[in-house]
């Protein structure tokens, strides 16, 4: 393979909550163009590790660098120059409960462009029917929807400014089998057209063998290893076996 | 990442109106080309857009240049790009604009249909609050009745938050409106050389007004709204629908606690507010008109009656069980969002406090009446 640039480059993290240290000397790469999972056992601190990257958790050691810039250091303008790269789709959708599907969409694009509001209101509009919404849910309040399309308005959110960067918290978890389906083809879909990179957290084995050219396992504090799944599956680690070579694990990957 | 500038120019080539777009069509850029754009639209359709100077594109430039197009599509692109093709045929699928935001009509007859609501709001609120008081009052009797199903933990627990730590705020609020009062009186009282009346003045509006009135407000702000708020988060996360699946009724496990917490902490503030506004008095009386705290108290006993301070003590319960109910109602109120929360702390509040003041109403008429 030709050399690859990192989109986000960890090294050595460290987080702690008190004296509860979630993550010690945590490598971690994520090429540029590449969908990346996350896997680990709950508490393992895969959505701490996500916090970490972009900011909402400060590491009390390590760098994280995204896009070659060192968020560690980094403060005030060039942060947020670095911040409008990604775009973050929380586990719950995260919605502004008071503002409806579209103007959730509008937020960041009436925060950091200057774009006419009729052709902003077009490009929300495009952004909820590219993330599976229909027509009728533009006008819905966030309480009105179901946990599908919520998370569907999280994703049109989250790609509201075309962001090269995309972080996914458990996308599909609490889906049913066929949203979930198409969710995974979506994201999969909207990342070749969009080149896009795509930090994905995940507990779902279906949406690994769908949607991620590579995996990162969390275990002991810190990724353990990384790879394919066939190449996982060669890994020697009792979770990493028990969770690839248990009977989920081979119905997803077969 | 810089932008570079988007540009276009419209040229005829062999008679056909080509468009040729030059720089960054980004989310980012499109600003500064949205009003040039805005003067070539209406035009006859292009018949072409040349992309192959086009710089970075993305969904939201690709929308824009579809736009242009007219839902020509992909065939009249001229020029080699990287993604400009995949873009457009992804944007096209999803260019269809969602539905338009519905305005509300502003007429007089929206006006009268508003008015309309808001009176039957306000009439089912009414009802409402009424109903809940007697299947509380009910519950609380049937519990009092067998005092083993009674949630004591929960009850000591709100005693100490609604009642204990609210002594000294309400201690401190009195005292200084006891001053006042003292300082007001003996300013008009200095007049007609009655300074010394300013005794039954703090006397009788603490003992029979002040004291219970001031701490019925001071909880409706701090009890009440912590009420709404426990029970209405309670609510948005299926807490309370839990409980009532595992056979345990909100009313027995959330209200009643509060509600006997309530009745009896309230007359216990109250007293301590009444003793703290005297001394408000007796402080003023010492320092600013002579008037001795031996003097003070020694007047406070001949002139005025210890029915003013049964009168006033007699409101607090009451005043307790209408910030609990209220409190407690609203915060099942709550539905599944964060604005519904913060709509039915405020309603909370607002409601507790017109109560309160409209309940202390009736009761001087009463009291008047009955000549006490």
């Amino acid at each position: 393979m030709s050399v690859r640039e990192a989109a986000i480059r960890v090294r050595g993290l460290k987080t702690a909550y008190g004296s509860h240290v979630v993550h010690q000397d945590l490598d971690l790469d994520v090429w540029k163009g590449e969908v990346l999972g996350v896997i680990g056992g709950s508490g393992t601190g895969k959505s701490v590790l996500l916090r970490a990257i972009v900011g909402l958790k400060t590491p009390a050691e390590g760098h994280v660098e995204v896009f070659g810039r060192d968020l560690t250091r980094l403060s005030g303008k060039d942060r947020d120059e670095v911040e409008r790269q990604w775009g973050l789709m929380f586990q719950d959708g995260a919605l502004f409960s008071n503002l409806t599907v579209r103007e959730n969409v509008l937020v960041p694009l009436h925060e950091h462009t200057d774009l006419p509001s009729d052709m902003a209101r077009d490009i929300a509009d495009m952004k909820i029917r590219l993330a599976g919404l229909g027509g009728d849910a533009a006008n819905k309040y966030p309480s009105d929807l179901s946990g599908g399309m919520r998370k569907r308005a999280a994703l049109a959110r989250a790609l509201a400014l075309d962001p090269p960067l995309l972080f996914l918290d458990e996308p599909t978890a609490g889906l049913d089998p066929i949203t979930a389906g198409n969710f995974d083809s979506l994201i999969r879909e909207l990342q070749q057209s969009l080149g896009l990179t795509v930090f994905l957290v995940t507990h779902d084995l279906d949406t690994l063998a769908a949607t991620c050219d590579r995996i990162a396992v969390l275990a002991d504090k810190h990724v353990i290893t990384t790879g394919t799944i066939a190449e996982l599956r060669q890994f020697e680690h009792p979770w990493v076996n028990a969770y690839f070579n248990g009977p989920r694990g081979r119905a997803a990957t077969a | 990442m810089t932008q570079e500038t988007p540009t276009f120019e419209l040229t005829e080539r062999n008679g056909e109106r080509v468009l040729a777009v030059r720089g960054d069509w980004t989310v980012r850029s499109l600003g500064s080309v949205a009003e040039d754009l805005d003067a070539i639209e209406g035009e006859p359709a292009l018949s072409g857009l040349d992309v192959s100077s086009l710089g970075r594109l993305d969904t939201a430039g690709a929308l824009i240049l579809d736009q242009l197009l007219d839902g020509a599509g992909t065939t009249r692109l001229i020029g080699a790009h990287d993604n400009a093709e995949r873009l457009l045929v992804q944007v096209r699928a999803a260019s269809e604009p969602c539905d338009p935001v519905a305005r509300p009509p502003g007429s007089f007859l929206d006006l009268l249909e508003r008015t309309g609501r808001g009176t039957v709001h306000a009439w089912n609120e009414t009802r409402n609050t009424l109903a809940f008081l007697g299947e509380a009052i009910v519950t609380s009797l049937r519990l009092l009745l067998r005092p083993n199903r009674i949630r004591w933990t929960p009850t000591v627990a709100v005693m100490e938050e609604a009642g204990l730590d609210a002594l000294p705020i309400v201690a401190f609020l009195t005292f200084f409106v006891g001053m006042v009062v003292a300082f007001i009186g003996a300013t008009t009282l200095a007049d007609f050389g009655a300074t010394i009346f300013v005794v039954e003045l703090v006397g009788i509006s603490m003992l029979r007004e002040f004291g219970v009135i001031l701490t019925a407000i001071i909880l409706a702000g701090r009890t009440n709204s912590a009420f709404t708020a426990q029970i209405g988060a309670m609510r948005m996360r299926q807490e309370v629908d839990a409980m009532t699946t595992l056979g345990l009724s909100p009313m027995e496990v959330l209200v009643a606690p509060r509600i006997f917490a309530m009745v009896l902490m309230t007359p216990v503030l109250a007293f301590v507010a009444t003793l703290s506004g005297i001394a408000g008095g007796i402080f003023v009386g010492w320092l600013a008109l002579d008037i001795s705290p031996i003097v003070f108290v020694a007047r406070l006993q001949d002139y005025v009656s210890v029915s003013h301070f049964w009168v006033g003590l007699s409101k607090a319960p009451i005043f307790g069980l209408v910030v609990a109910l209220i409190g407690c109602r609203q915060g099942l109120q709550v539905g599944g969002s964060v604005q519904s929360l913060g709509k039915h702390t405020t309603t909370s509040v607002v409601q507790a406090i017109f109560s309160i003041i409209v309940i202390d109403a009736v009761f001087a008429i009463f009291y008047m009446e009955l000549g006490i």
